[in-house]
Parts: structure tokens; sequence; C-alpha cells
């Protein structure tokens, strides 16, 4: 599997490393008041597509970047790579 | 008194030069290294201060060569500034009167081992160390890979056959031994 990443280009998986739903961007507030719940739900509740997803993957043995990969689970192919930090502050994070 | 001995990242008093026929793999004990991170809002500035420093700011997978301070890019926003060791021992400090508060510098010259790799094998070594494609890159290409488990920087000079490489300094027997082993292996 190649990822084009956004700055270097095409890469080979191998120097990723998977980190999990793009979802965890989206940190509850821990002063709301149904903190409690949203952080059992962030934590522990994912969703599990057979098709598109978001994905964080970490430029581990490149340089070092955190990308949002978005993927076809049942088919590999890849339709859109962006830096991770550019998607957290267009959803108002990291501002 | 203390009396101190300086020692190399390889522990010697002097810096380790290996020679093959077709290659030589010399310790680089001259660095000063420094990192410089742009801080949020103030890229322009920190791009303008590197400006002045190197000539021009290194984009993604580059570095400027320059004397006597050159650079690589890193990551994001983040870059790697060396210079000879003797001249520039206090290159952070020098770095950070420059950028002021547009950047965060953080002395480096004690983190990395830097080897020098020179010889017309060059590129078929390169090739048994890493991922980096060596054949397609020209001078002034820097690239982070992973050596022996080891996240190294790799960077093409000016001479054809000239590749440096920054490693771990904690792990530079293990890269060492690495770069003696893919010299050996292509003789």
């Amino acid at each position: 599997m190649i990822i084009d990443h956004p700055l270097l280009g095409p890469r080979d998986s191998a120097e990723f490393t998977y980190m999990g739903d793009a979802k965890l961007i989206d940190r509850p507030d821990w002063q709301a008041a149904t903190a409690a719940q949203d952080f059992y739900e962030y934590a522990y509740l994912r969703d599990n597509p057979a098709g598109w997803h978001e994905e964080l993957w970490f430029h581990e043995a490149g340089d070092r970047s955190w990308l949002v990969v978005t993927r076809n689970t049942l088919t590999h192919e890849i339709s859109k790579v962006e830096l991770a930090r550019d998607v957290a502050r267009r959803r108002g994070r990291s501002t | 008194m203390h009396d101190l001995q300086p020692v190399t990242a390889l522990g010697g008093t002097s810096p380790q030069v290996d020679t093959f026929d077709h290659i030589t793999i010399s310790e680089n004990d001259g660095l000063a290294l420094a990192s410089v991170a742009a801080r949020r809002g103030h890229e322009k500035a920190c791009h303008a201060g590197l400006k002045k420093l190197l000539g021009a700011v290194p984009g993604p997978g580059r570095c400027q060569l320059h004397d006597p301070e050159a650079g690589f890019w890193i990551g994001p926003d983040q870059w790697i500034i060396g210079a000879p060791r003797q001249t520039h021992e206090l290159l952070a400090d020098h770095l950070k009167d420059l950028l002021g508060d547009s950047a965060s510098v953080t002395e480096q010259t004690g983190a990395w081992v830097t080897f020098d790799v020179i010889g017309p094998a060059m590129p078929d070594l390169c090739e048994r160390l890493c991922a980096v494609p060596i054949r397609q890159m020209v001078a002034g290409d820097a690239q982070r890979t992973v050596i022996h488990q080891l996240g190294c920087f790799v960077i093409r000079r000016q001479a054809d056959d000239h590749i440096r490489i920054l490693g771990p300094r904690a792990s530079a027997g293990t890269l060492h031994h690495a770069l003696i082993l893919a010299a050996k292996s292509t003789a």
C-alpha cells in the first residue's frame, strides 16, 4: 500500500504507523456536563465501516507528521491524504 | 581539577575512519547542530530569519548546502541547522538571537552521530542500508529513513559519490556496524 504524503509524495505504508480512527481528533470538552459519557464514547466506541474510513497515520520513518488518510477498508484504495494539523485546525482545534 | 578528555560518538579520542577500496566511512566529529521549529503565527518571521542565514529556506525533503551554516528540512516548519563546531560551538544561542520569538531552538550537537560515506560504491551501499531512492536523489536532497531500526537522516551532498548520514548518537556503534556491514557486502 502506498500513501501519497502531501509534502513528501508517495511513500510505502511500511514507513507509517496506524494510529486509529481520525475521530480521535475530536476530543470532548472535559468540563462539559456530559464529560463522563463523552469520554466513554471517545475512548471505547468505534465504527467499523466496510468502506470509506478516515484514519490517523503517523509517518514514523519519515518526517514524523500525522496524517488523516481516507482509505477504503474493502479495497485499500486511498482517496485523500491530508496533514492532520490542517484537518484539526479546520475543525476549530489548535487554533 | 578534573582532567576530562572529550571523546567522539564512537568513543575514540579522534574520529574513526574506515577505508575500503570502494568506500570510505568517516565519523564526522566537527559539526555543531541545532533544531529550529517555527512557532505558530510566526512562520513568516522564522522563514525570513532562516533565509537571511542560509540564503533560502529548505522545503520538504531538501537541504540548503551553504557555508558556514547549512540546514535541512525535517518536518513541517522544522529544520536542523548545522555548522562547523570549531567556529560555531554556540550555534543554538546564535540561532536564538537571530530568530527570537519566531522559533523554538534546541541544541542538537550531542544528540547525533554523523558519518560521511564517500566512494564509487556509495549508491550500492545506500541501497543495502535503507529505502531512500538514492539514484533519483540529487545534491541537496535530504530524507529521513530507517537504518538498522534507527531513525536517520540521509543527505546527498554536492559531490556525486558523497552522502552524509545522521543517526542517534546513543546508537552510534550500531549505526557504524550497519555501515561497515553494508560496505563489506558491496566489496
